[in-house]
């Protein structure tokens, strides 16, 4: 009903004017439901129910509730014990551990030992940004793109070719490499496109359709030459040679490489054009009412084809990043999740590309740390996919979380979720 | 039923939204409640009707004090409240939705849709309440829909219903036919609170009338006491002028010249068939019909927005032919369109003011240069745009969702007229508005007239065509009925928008039994007016949703 609407507006009109202190506003805006605030309170609660699922699912936790009673003491401290190897694990498996990082810095070696788990997070999160951020900016012009894991496949499989089949000095190459990435997912997002300002088709059934297209094109090109890794009968690539491998960022040992920095430029960029650029905000508009922008000169259509295209090529970077980076070559069902996880990155970061750096930031730690965290105790790494499911569930209905921490109703940063489905 | 409010206050935060409200309705009397956009009116009945609570002051009924904690309690006491925005399933039938919520049951818990339909054949006879129960919500006009949430609070046996702004959706057919409803229910004992800004309606149907403005009460009168500009100024607190003054216009050269124009609309209906117009420099053309007639394709079709493809017939702006040009291409030949629905076609309602006010500029020097945007530009333009056309607004970064549809509205006639314009299109450009923002728009209008732009004006009101045309197109079903000058009667128009040719209209108006004549011949025209809008695509079926 929107006549309830009127007076909340007109309180926010008639507060604003006067002056209050600084403490004051900030222990406000903590108390506000607002996307910080709920964005972190996820992430606390997120945890808050691994924890709970390790205590009651771990065998030493469990043999220490049964003697809750008769020894308190010694069943907290293996409860909390517990605890807290798990996190720890999860911390110094995605992050560092201080205690090489203490013996890197005393003995001044072993630092490739310390630094390799953050590296392994930003290796992780290489493919998430850059996919996430072609995710978003299709979300934010109101164009579903589901079709991450294709566009990701064509961006891989372009820049395999030209990493197999073109031969010149690196710096060259490796140019060739990211446009191909780049031109390869453009392709697979220009057919949807092209298909939805043509007759109409909606977007995600295409998208999810030419996915799997491009999983069976990628299947069988991988047992064709020239891709096919000669003398081989397994379904694998080529291997890409030197040349068209992204450097390390800080030499052999560690595998973050040159694709992190492609990553965060490209994030920055998407997020200088959303903001600043006339194409951006014509996408902006459209996405939030098609109808004002095409009574007000705008190409709706071309903005659909503009957008799918864009939102394809950065996707297909992300399969270049991981193939060129450390991959090198090509096998079934490339790519993993990462398309799927695009679209949850863009979700946690709501669209926007600090956002998104931020979210596949937290889902690559998550992710390693998880892998270290199973090698180290008897916790699987399920446990850590559902603190990923719990955050994200609790970023996409902030209400819930509103109601869980008893905050108030924010201000002028109220959280717009994406207000279209299947209308768009 | 007599309601009793008194001393009903309510405050949001540091805004008194209701300050000691008293208001007073007395059994089978229709009481009007009227004000501008916020002066606390719908704050004032979510409060009878138990959607918000009052900080202090009493609700009594027939002299027994009640407390509503929610809707329900307040329907169980007869009060029924037919929203704004109406509250149907659009693909239940229409005995489906009345009964929604208190089904009658045979044994077992079958629907007894038979007793459901009897009660409603009985309850719509004798309140002239004329709806088909098993007609689907959705297929049916806006006039028809009202009627629907009419119906539905009748079945709950309500001995008072709350009409909020009824009549800012309906054609003046349509209103005519609520009045009747209206005037019947309170013959039959029940009252009828009716909350409205608009001053015609009130003289014509209220027995009493209460102003609010600004959360209280600055009056209470009754129609035959008060004349529409007394209402005017108590309830805007200055003298206003409700019909612009305007000097004759000085028409110059033809600037908009349609010819043979035709548009299909995707069933194959020739929603606009072979219209032909001029409208020169320096005059207003004012297009009259219930909508619905084809003025919204008319419009669409010379802005660009027609589909391509389901137009032919020419448009020439200044000369040269923009047939089947784009909205951009129409937009920078020099057409500015204040369209039909502002929050659908006019505004991106979660974008700031500031991007609201270069929706059509935006790649544009000086608000961009080389694909970038000039944000510092496109701030200090609005705030220069927000103070020259008086909109509303604690800043111009704020969402433009924020403001009232009044100042949406001058939100949009800022953007339209602030580039160089040769032809204004404004359709249905002040509904929904308030006294004080219908003056304005109409003034803004008017001084557009005399920059010498040439204006095309589509309304279904009959007080705006008048306001403004310096001659008035009628349309029906699709074509130019006839175009008359504004010393024209309404009596002549009115029959016009029912389709009647100008040689019988003369000779109807003529005869001198004319007025009875008028109201024979009116009620056929509404009844096809309303068939017409009841076809799916037509205009009324999409403002029903």
């Amino acid at each position: 009903m929107s006549t309830t609407v009127a007076p909340a507006r007109e309180i926010s009109g008639a507060t604003a004017p006067s002056p209050t202190p600084w403490w004051l506003s900030s222990l406000r805006w903590m108390a506000e439901a607002n996307l910080a605030v709920v964005t972190f309170l996820a992430i606390v609660f997120g945890l808050f129910v691994g924890a709970i699922l390790i205590v009651v699912t771990t065998p030493a936790t469990l043999s220490a509730w049964g003697h809750l009673g008769s020894e308190p003491g010694r069943s907290l401290s293996v409860i909390f014990s517990t605890l807290g190897n798990a996190y720890g694990a999860l911390f110094t498996g995605s992050i560092f551990s201080p205690s090489t990082l203490g013996h890197a810095i005393s003995t001044g070696t072993g630092w490739n030992t310390a630094f390799t788990p953050i590296s392994e997070t930003m290796v992780s999160a290489t493919p998430l940004i850059l996919a996430g951020t072609g995710v978003a900016l299709g979300f934010s012009t109101g164009v579903f793109n589901i079709g991450g894991q294709g566009q990701l496949i064509c961006g891989a499989l372009a820049a395999t070719y030209v990493g197999f089949g073109v031969h010149l000095p690196q710096a060259p190459h490796l140019v060739l490499v990211v446009l191909a990435g780049a031109a390869g997912g453009a392709v697979a997002g220009f057919i949807p496109g092209f298909l939805k300002a043509r007759t109409g088709a909606h977007e995600v059934i295409v998208t999810i359709m030419l996915n799997y297209i491009f999983l069976n094109l990628l299947n069988y090109l991988l047992v064709t030459p020239p891709l096919q890794q000669p003398g081989q009968a397994n379904a694998i690539s080529r291997t890409v040679p030197p040349t068209a491998r992204l450097p390390h960022l800080f030499g052999g040992g560690l595998r973050v490489n040159v694709g992190f920095l492609i990553a965060l430029g490209v994030a920055a960029a998407a997020s200088w054009f959303m903001r600043r650029s006339t194409l951006g905000f014509e996408f902006k508009v459209i996405g939030a009412n098609p109808s004002a922008g095409r009574t007000a000169g705008m190409d709706v259509r071309r903005a659909t084809v503009l957008v799918l295209t864009i939102s394809g090529a950065l996707v297909g970077m992300a399969g270049m990043a991981t193939l060129s980076g450390t991959d090198f070559f090509l096998s079934s069902g490339y790519g993993g999740n990462n398309g799927f996880n695009a679209i949850t990155v863009a979700l946690l970061g709501r669209n926007r590309p600090l956002g998104v750096v931020l979210g596949s930031l937290l889902f690559a730690a998550l992710s390693t740390g998880g892998r270290y965290l199973q090698a180290t105790t008897n916790i699987p790494l399920d446990l850590t996919q559902v603190i990923q499911a719990v955050i994200v569930f609790l970023v996409a209905t902030p209400a819930l979380v509103k109601e869980i921490f008893r905050l108030r109703e924010a201000g002028a940063s109220k959280i717009l979720l994406f207000s279209k489905g299947w209308g768009g | 039923m007599k309601l009793e409010l008194a001393g009903i206050t309510k405050s949001f935060g540091s805004l008194l939204a209701n300050d000691h409200v008293d208001l007073v309705v007395e059994e089978g009397q229709v009481h009007s409640l009227l004000g501008e956009n916020g002066a606390g009116k719908t704050t004032l009945m979510n409060i009878l009707f138990g959607l918000l609570h009052a900080d202090s002051g009493e609700i009594r009924i027939d002299g027994q004090p009640v407390r509503f904690a929610d809707p329900g309690e307040a329907v169980r006491r007869g009060i029924g409240m037919v929203h704004q925005h109406f509250m149907l399933v659009p693909v239940f039938s229409v005995a489906e939705n009345i009964v929604l919520g208190f089904e009658p049951t045979k044994r077992f818990g079958f629907l007894d849709r038979r007793r459901a339909r009897s009660e409603i054949r009985r309850l719509s006879h004798e309140f002239g309440l004329d709806v088909d129960p098993d007609a689907r919500v959705e297929d049916l006009p806006v006039g028809a829909q009202q009627r629907v949430e009419i119906l539905k609070a009748l079945m709950r046996d309500a001995q008072l219903l709350i009409l909020d702004e009824p009549t800012a959706v309906l054609t003046p057919q349509e209103t005519e036919g609520l009045f009747k409803v209206i005037r019947s229910l309170a013959s039959s004992g029940r009252s009828v609170l009716f909350i409205t800004h608009k001053l015609k309606e009130v003289l014509a149907v209220a027995d009493s009338i209460t102003v609010m403005r600004l959360g209280r009460v600055v009056g209470n009168t009754t129609p035959d006491k008060a004349s529409e500009a007394e209402l005017a100024s108590m309830m805007v607190g200055r003298d206003v002028e409700l019909v612009v003054s305007k000097e004759p216009a000085k028409p110059g050269a033809p600037v908009l010249e349609v010819a043979g124009l035709t548009v299909v609309d995707d069933r194959g209906v020739r929603v606009v068939d072979h219209v032909s117009l001029e409208v020169r420099a320096g005059e207003i053309l004012a297009v009259a019909g219930v909508q619905g007639n084809g003025q919204t394709e008319l419009a669409e079709a010379i802005t660009g927005l027609g589909q391509t493809g389901r137009v032919s017939g020419s448009v020439r702006l200044g000369g040269r032919d923009i047939t089947g040009a784009t909205p951009r291409q129409a937009l920078r030949a020099g057409i500015a369109n204040v369209p039909e629905d502002r929050q659908v076609d006019g505004l991106v309602l979660s974008m700031t003011i500031a991007d609201n006010l270069v929706l059509d500029l935006y790649d544009q020097p000086p608000y961009a240069r080389h694909g970038a945007r000039d944000l510092a530009k496109v701030h200090s333009d609005g705030e220069r745009k927000v103070k020259e056309f008086d909109i509303r607004a604690s800043s111009v970064d704020d969402p433009v969702s924020a403001l009232s549809g009044g100042n949406q509205q001058k939100v949009i006639v800022a953007r339209e007229l602030s580039r160089p314009i040769k032809l204004l299109v404004a359709s249905q450009p002040t509904r929904g508005l308030d006294v004080g923002s219908i003056e304005y728009v109409h003034r803004r209008i008017v001084a557009e007239r005399d920059k010498g732009a040439a204006v095309l004006v589509i309304s279904s009101e009959l007080d705006e065509v008048f306001a403004l045309g310096d001659r008035i197109a009628v349309m029906y079903r699709g074509k130019v009925v006839g175009v008359v000058p504004p010393t024209a009667s309404r009596e002549q128009v009115g029959l016009m928008m029912a389709g009647v040719p100008p040689s019988e209209v003369e000779a109807a108006v003529a005869g001198s039994n004319g007025a009875g004549r008028q109201q024979d011949n009116d009620a056929p025209g509404a009844g096809g007016a309303q068939e017409r809008a009841g076809t799916p695509g037509a205009g009324g079926a999409r403002e029903g949703r």
